[in-house]
């Protein structure tokens, strides 16, 4: 269990990009983090994997715990060893380096030759073109074909909780389908995920629950089926107007009355 | 065609040497994006303790001993003063290692006095005839040295996982904190690796063969030829360290021998400037040095 306490996080001394945020991700679920560019998605992510200090950043306040484990004083490092990875926004492959290469690179925060091995092959069988494509440059790969490498290199190291940033950017509507049932498939043997995703429409439908983002607080907080009925993720994610059902009503009101104000409200326990 | 050939396996001797350096010092450059300027008193440290404990430990001993301290005294600056300031960036680091070399450059130019002592003992001023041409046995063994060296370190990465997180990190510092490789200690190994390149190379550079001068403040100074060599090279690219020591030890063999000693100092850097003019990231490198 991933749990997020009242986290404030500030980049030097002026930019405050966190105000305060509470979720909780079990081990066995998915959730969506949802938000518009500047929201504090990334930032969320960088927390929670131990890289904020790469981008300048501190946490000021709150907690972020794995298990028992307090981990927003790990190194990263550290905390890949507990379990917890991630893959970064824009994929941030080793381009000058081979595919083969890259899950190599990936397999070193691993525990054992043989979780190696069997990370190895789990990663194979999700992305045969990576087999297929092992000695060829990481640079030379499609978009999609650079997002299966970022995520299998996540994998090499054996995620018990996989941190996902915008995987579906810059890809084609059919590749981000074969992303996502890819990711379903990863959480359907045994991985938690955090999918953090403007793509409101691809999110929802991986994920179980759901937090919305704006300028550093959770707005909105709730099941992943709630927050697709919710109006205000409707007209500002997804383009539309909720069904006028009541049932699906009722979730947006449901969802509307946990947007915060009174920040405890809306926290969501999953 | 006698000194011609004497003057190329002279160039290739000292380039072979001039890599080893300029290797470890774009291994530190990889790993940390840190130019380190003490790198000349990484060389004079090596060579010092071979003088040190020469007595005692009778030549070979003390030129492992070298050896070690250097790799040693480059692993101890990374420990004890950068790694500190791990959140300074790549520039102000540069001068930090200005602040080393001076300290160290001076404390054991201050303990030589007036001795330069040669340390090349197993090979300086031993020529070798090779079928009527007399050559230097020092700028022999540099190559064969050096081969050995830069081969086993190719190897190790290309194939090892330190080679791979070497190259990781080297690649995307965020990318490769993310897998869980741990760049303090991918840092560490770097500076220690070429600390002890830098201790094989003062062997030969501290002799009659190559320089006619022993240990001294002469050292240091050839020593840098080493950043010309890494640069014209390409800053990021061990390939080019390699090609750039090679090609800075030509360029100083040659033009000592058809111009001048003196002219050979600033024919090296006027190759460098010549490579950087046309390729602003040098003949390999994928980074402008002009960003340094
Ligand atoms: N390295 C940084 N230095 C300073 N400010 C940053 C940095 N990274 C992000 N920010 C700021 O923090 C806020 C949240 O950014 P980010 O977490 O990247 O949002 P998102 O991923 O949701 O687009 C933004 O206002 C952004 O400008
Ligand atoms: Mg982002």
């Amino acid at each position: 269990m991933l749990t997020v306490r009242n986290l404030h996080v500030r980049y030097g001394r002026s930019v405050a990009a966190l105000h305060g945020i509470d979720l909780d991700v079990p081990d066995d679920g998915v959730l969506a983090v949802l938000g518009s560019n500047g929201a504090g998605k990334s930032t969320l992510l960088r927390t929670i994997s131990g890289t904020l200090r790469l981008h300048r950043g501190t946490v000021s306040g709150g907690e972020v715990r794995y298990g028992e484990r307090r981990i927003d004083r790990l190194d990263p490092a550290a905390i890949v060893g507990l379990g917890v990875v991630g893959v970064p926004e824009g994929r941030q492959i080793f381009a000058r380096m081979s595919v083969d290469e890259n899950l190599r690179a990936g397999g070193i925060g691993a525990r054992s030759a043989e979780d190696r091995a069997r990370a190895r092959e789990r990663v194979h069988e999700l992305f045969p073109v990576l087999a297929e494509r092992a000695r060829q440059r990481a640079g030379l790969l499609s978009g999609g074909e650079q997002q299966m490498l970022a995520i299998g290199r996540a994998l090499m190291a054996g995620p018990k909780l996989l941190l996902l940033d915008e995987p579906s950017l810059g890809l084609a509507p059919k590749i981000v389908e074969r992303i996502a049932g890819i990711i379903r498939e990863i959480h359907q043997q045994g991985t938690a995920v955090v999918l953090v995703e403007q793509n409101a429409v691809m999110a929802l439908q991986v994920a179980d629950q759901a937090v919305v983002l704006e300028t550093g607080t959770v707005a909105l907080a709730g099941s992943a089926a709630e927050l697709s009925a919710s109006e205000e993720v409707q007209r500002l994610y997804l383009g539309g107007h909720a069904e006028s059902d009541t049932a699906a009503e009722e979730e947006a009101a449901l969802a509307r009355r946990q947007r915060v104000g009174a920040r405890g409200l809306s926290r969501w326990t999953g | 065609m006698e000194t011609f050939v004497q003057l190329v396996v002279n160039g290739f001797g000292k380039g072979a040497v001039f890599a080893l350096l300029a290797l470890g010092f774009v291994v530190i450059f990889k790993a940390t994006e840190v130019v380190n300027f003490a790198h000349g008193s990484l060389v004079l440290f090596g060579g010092y303790l071979v003088v040190a404990t020469r007595e005692t430990l009778g030549w070979a001993g003390a030129a492992v001993l070298g050896v070690v301290s250097a790799g040693v005294l480059a692993l101890l600056v990374e420990r004890l003063l950068l790694s500190r300031s791990r959140l300074a960036d790549p520039f102000s680091l540069a001068l930090l290692t200005i602040g080393v070399d001076v300290i160290i450059t001076e404390e054991i130019v201050r303990r030589l006095g007036v001795s330069l002592p040669f340390i090349g003992d197993a090979w300086d001023a031993q020529p070798v005839q090779v079928g009527g041409v007399t050559l230097f046995r020092t700028h022999l063994v540099a190559m064969v040295v050096a081969t050995v060296l830069i081969t086993a370190f190719f190897i190790a990465f290309r194939y090892s996982n330190w080679g791979v997180a070497m190259r990781a990190q080297a690649e995307n510092k965020e990318a490769a904190a993310l897998v869980g490789i741990r760049s303090s200690r991918v840092t560490a190994t770097a500076w220690l690796v070429a600390g002890l390149l830098a201790g094989v190379a003062v062997l030969f550079i501290a002799t009659q063969d190559f320089s006619g001068a022993g240990l001294s403040r002469g050292t240091h100074s050839i020593a840098l030829a080493a950043f010309p060599a890494a640069i014209l090279g390409g800053l990021d690219s061990t390939a080019g360290a390699i090609v750039g020591g090679l090609t800075v030890g030509l360029v100083d063999a040659l033009s000592t021998h058809y111009v001048s000693f003196a002219f050979a100092k600033s024919a090296v850097f006027l190759v460098m400037l010549v490579v950087l003019v046309v390729r602003p990231s040098g003949l390999f490198g994928t980074r402008e040095s002009t960003r340094v």
